[in-house]
């Protein structure tokens, strides 16, 4: 089949970007979107021109390290399913394809389809895990957890911190990230004894990151490849309105976000 | 030279708790005077990071990837074992060990694989603890599921994710040492050189990939959690990004390298469709707890599955192996998928496939249970091929999986440079010539919670370890090695892409070292990729500059050690004259084709060190003693 390319090109973060348009004679309706890439990069190198670049690792949909927009839907129009295991079988032949980098200023830009989603693990830094050191825990059955509470607990692990959610929202916002997290410790009984500091630390720095506010819009959730449920928002809504009560009297500090790779060598 | 695996003497039982006692110990006041660098952030990477900043140690942890979470252990599906005995059905420490050891082909060390059982035990409390979602019971109990090789259930699952929940784990307990000022984090940043001083290791130098710039590293001790190198052959269920370099580049500056031959093929992946394929994606082996394998009786059937009578299918493993069935180690699994297809038998449009069926399954159990037990791993087929598996059988294939060769590490997991460290799948160390699933997991963490924190203390205390200064000559030395390295692959200019030498290399690999091998074979092998590299370093075209984010140039310097370490494979397998686990020389078989070790011979670890460019590697070797397990044929008939 064939297919036209539009791809956001731009060299670093202080040069000029444009939309560049590649025509693609032969696109197997097998191959995923990335492999699609892969065709085109090898015949630009063959042409002396510079690949596009892209993020991408496991290609199983899985790491969360693919991502950006298809003709302005995040991952593209299939549900569940991330670039890499986005197949062009789900494209007309003739069809034009727009792809953009996740447009976000939590997530500065890097290189035509890469952007830095450091902010996401300071996110996790400010409190996204249990606080129990290497050493010897009671024994994993000593804590007995509910069938129904260890799946909701899994539902909302399964995020892979692509951030589509964010490059989805109109506001920009974190909630279904942050929220997944705070969703998947907080529903567990390991969790609950930092459920209070942990959401208002998550939700400090998501706010010091400078993503933007839930408004329940859904978008989110709509292009989330692991389909986290909106509830998680919920979750962290009452987790944070809970422990902002009850830690009202103590400080949060935020992480400083770092963006400059000059300076997070230091 | 002698190798010392400095393994514990006495009984296997007490060996682990008698070399924790004979450590020397760092006190907590000085642990903060020492700087550790850790690459990679996998789970013994993640989980080693977490547990030494926790200790009070400085540590650098490295990944290239843009986050420590990405790395690949991530994408790990069907579980991890632990002796747990939860099912009561007879397992134990004990067990596990056995069934590691016969599982490996009887090529692993006795005493580390005995410590790794040993050790499954608290991995499973740690991850609970840590909040790991695993599957439960109605009543509130840890869930187990069986798996290839083993007779009981001793498998914990995090539906089809484990991995994935087992490195969130690791990765949150590494953010919040982070957090705590213990670790800091270097993402995008790939090791390219190890700096060794006075025979020790002493630092790294690592480029960072946004800003192009290599820089030094200097610390008291080197840890490579790097993985496996499973993408010398192009073709393989790793990530596109995992790679050798940095114990390639360890290997050069003198680690020895154990066992490079044994590489494991997994049974169940999604067959290849075609010439722009960029990797292979497995579907995880604990389908075979509920599906059936089979091919056509007859050769060149080309009807559809659901038209071929019952007595017309060949289940092959259960009539092979009548005791462990469709359950049978990968190996064993994956030479029988060659040997039906190679008969003509084969399935799918390029006769390279067979069936996974799992329609007796859902008669007996139901679709909603499969769905429950598999439904993502379902859904991910479905996405590839647009075949609904619930109606129709998958159609699966063998492919590179994991790397059981690696760098060689002493009972201490200390390379052959004193300070150089080696952890999870990027050692040689526990599985053998063939890993069981649901191991890989086990030995990551194994290694990273709970070994590295107690020998590293041990290295420390016990070793004298001079300032180091950034003007060093063997500093400076490493690290204009790197940037000249860099530079070279910059100027060739030629007209071919690295994609196309890698797809190119990994298919002789494939051809001539992947499921099974001869001595002809891998001759010829050495000497065509003798010849790509020297085209390759002569027609290489690589675009842009050093100077900030080349995808092309990260590739071409992994490529280039890919080159060098595949010789390395064909060279070892070449030695190795008899078959065991993964390895398999056609010139070696039992007379119903089954592998046929040489225990006389070759009941040793190869480990090859490097002798300078173009030169033949020196082969040494560490004799394996079998004081419990004794070897004996590998049967699952």
């Amino acid at each position: 089949m064939k297919l036209t390319l539009t791809i956001w090109r731009q060299r670093n973060p202080g040069s000029r970007g444009k939309f560049v348009s590649y025509p693609m004679n032969d696109v197997n309706p097998e191959m995923s979107m990335l492999e699609c890439l892969d065709v085109l990069n090898e015949s630009l190198i063959e042409r002396g021109e510079e690949p596009v670049a892209f993020e991408h690792d496991c290609r199983e949909g899985i790491c969360g390290s693919c991502g950006f927009m298809v003709s302005g839907i995040a991952h593209g129009p299939e549900p569940a399913t991330t670039v890499c295991q986005l197949t062009m079988r789900h494209f007309k032949d003739g069809d034009e394809l727009v792809l953009e980098p996740w447009r976000s200023r939590s997530f500065p830009f890097l290189k035509d389809l890469v952007v830095d989603r450091r902010s996401f693990d300071r996110i996790i830094q400010a409190g996204g895990y249990i606080s129990v050191s290497t050493g010897s825990p009671q024994d994993g059955n000593d804590i007995p957890v509910g069938k129904e509470v260890a799946d909701r607990a899994m539902d909302a692990a399964a995020c892979i911190g692509c951030g589509a959610c964010v490059a989805a929202c109109p506001n920009g916002s974190a909630a279904l990230f942050t929220g997944a997290k705070i969703a998947h410790l907080g529903i567990l009984p390991q969790g609950k004894p930092e459920q209070d500091r942990r959401a208002v630390r998550m939700v400090a720095q998501m706010n010091t990151e400078g993503f933007g506010s839930c408004t329940n819009i859904g978008e989110c959730t709509g292009v989330c490849p692991k389909e986290i449920p909106l509830e998680v928002i919920a979750k962290m809504n009452h987790d944070y309105l809970a422990g902002a009560w009850k830690e009202r009297h103590k400080v949060v500090t935020a992480i400083t976000p770092v963006t400059d790779w000059e300076l997070a060598k230091k | 030279m002698k190798l010392d695996a400095r393994i514990p003497s006495g009984p296997i039982e007490q060996a682990w708790d008698k070399a924790q006692f004979d450590m020397k110990l760092v006190n907590p006041a000085n642990k903060r005077r020492h700087t550790l660098l850790v690459v990679g952030s996998g789970l013994a990477g993640a989980s080693a990071s977490a547990s030494l900043g926790e200790l009070g140690y400085n540590v650098k942890c490295f990944c290239f990837q843009d986050s420590p979470r990405r790395a690949h252990s991530i994408a790990a599906q069907g579980g991890i074992n632990a002796a747990k005995n939860y099912q009561n059905d007879g397992d134990s420490i004990y067990r596990l060990f056995y069934d590691t050891v016969k599982g490996g082909d009887f090529r692993a060390r006795e005493a580390n694989v005995y410590r790794l059982a040993q050790n499954s035990v608290k991995i499973i409390d740690q991850c609970v603890a840590q909040g790991v979602p695993f599957a439960r019971e109605y009543g509130g109990l840890l869930e187990n599921r069986s798996f290839g090789g083993a007779q009981v259930s001793r498998t914990f699952y995090a539906r089809g994710q484990t991995g994935q929940q087992l490195l969130l784990g690791a990765y949150q307990a590494l953010e919040r040492q982070v957090d705590a000022g213990q670790v800091t984090m270097f993402p995008r940043t790939e090791m390219l050189d190890l700096i060794v001083i006075d025979g020790q290791a002493r630092g790294i130098v690592a480029r960072n990939l946004i800003t192009g710039k290599p820089d030094v590293h200097i610390g008291d001790a080197v840890i490579l959690a790097t993985g496996g190198y499973g993408n010398v052959y192009y073709l393989s269920t790793n990530a596109k990004g995992s790679n050798a370099t940095a114990i390639w580049r360890a290997y050069k500056r003198g680690a020895l390298f154990a066992n490079p031959c044994f590489t494991q093929i997994h049974p169940t992946c999604i067959p290849v469709s075609g010439d722009y394929q960029s990797k292979l994606t497995l579907m995880s082996e604990s389908l075979r707890n509920d599906g059936r394998i089979w091919v056509p009786k007859q050769q060149g059937d080309k009807r559809r599955p659901d038209q071929i009578p019952e007595d017309e299918r060949d289940y092959y493993l259960e009539r092979k192996y009548p005791s462990f069935g469709n359950l049978v180690p990968r190996d064993v699994a994956s030479r029988n998928a060659k040997a039906v297809c190679d008969e003509g038998r084969g399935v799918g449009e390029t006769g390279l496939g067979v069936y996974l069926d799992f329609s007796d399954a859902i008669a007996r159990l139901g679709e909603e249970t499969i769905r429950e037990r598999y439904g993502n791993l379902f859904d991910m087929y479905q996405r590839i091929t647009d075949e609904n598996p619930y109606k129709v059988p998958m159609r699966i294939y063998p492919a590179i999986h994991y790397t059981m060769g690696g760098l060689w590490v002493d009972y201490q997991l200390q390379s052959t440079i004193p300070g150089l460290f080696v952890l999870g799948e990027a050692n040689f160390s526990d599985h053998g010539a063939n890993r069981l699933g649901a191991s890989a997991l086990m030995q990551g963490l194994s290694d990273g919670y709970f070994i590295i924190p107690y020998t590293i203390g041990n290295y420390i205390a016990s070793t004298r370890l001079a300032r180091v200064s950034d003007s060093a000559p063997e500093v400076q030395q490493s690290l204009s090695s790197v940037k000249a390295g860099i530079e070279k692959l910059l100027s060739i200019k030629g007209k071919r892409t690295v994609d196309s030498f890698h797809r190119e290399l990994g298919k002789i690999v494939w051809e001539e070292c992947g499921m099974s091998r001869n001595a002809a074979g891998l001759q010829k092998a050495i000497g065509q990729i003798r010849a790509l590299r020297e085209e390759y370093w002569q027609n290489l075209n690589v675009p842009g500059s050093g100077d900030d984010l080349n995808q092309s140039l990260e590739k071409a310097g992994r490529v280039a050690d890919f080159f060098e370490l595949g010789e390395l494979m064909c060279l070892d397998a070449l030695e190795r004259n008899e078959s065991c686990g993964g390895h398999f020389r056609e010139e070696y078989q039992t007379p119903d084709g089954e592998a046929r070790r040489d225990d006389e011979h070759f009941s040793y670890v190869a480990a090859w060190g490097y002798t300078g460019p173009g030169n033949r590697p020196e082969l040494n070797k560490e004799p394996l003693e079998f004081e419990y397990v004794h070897p004996s044929q590998r049967s699952y008939k």
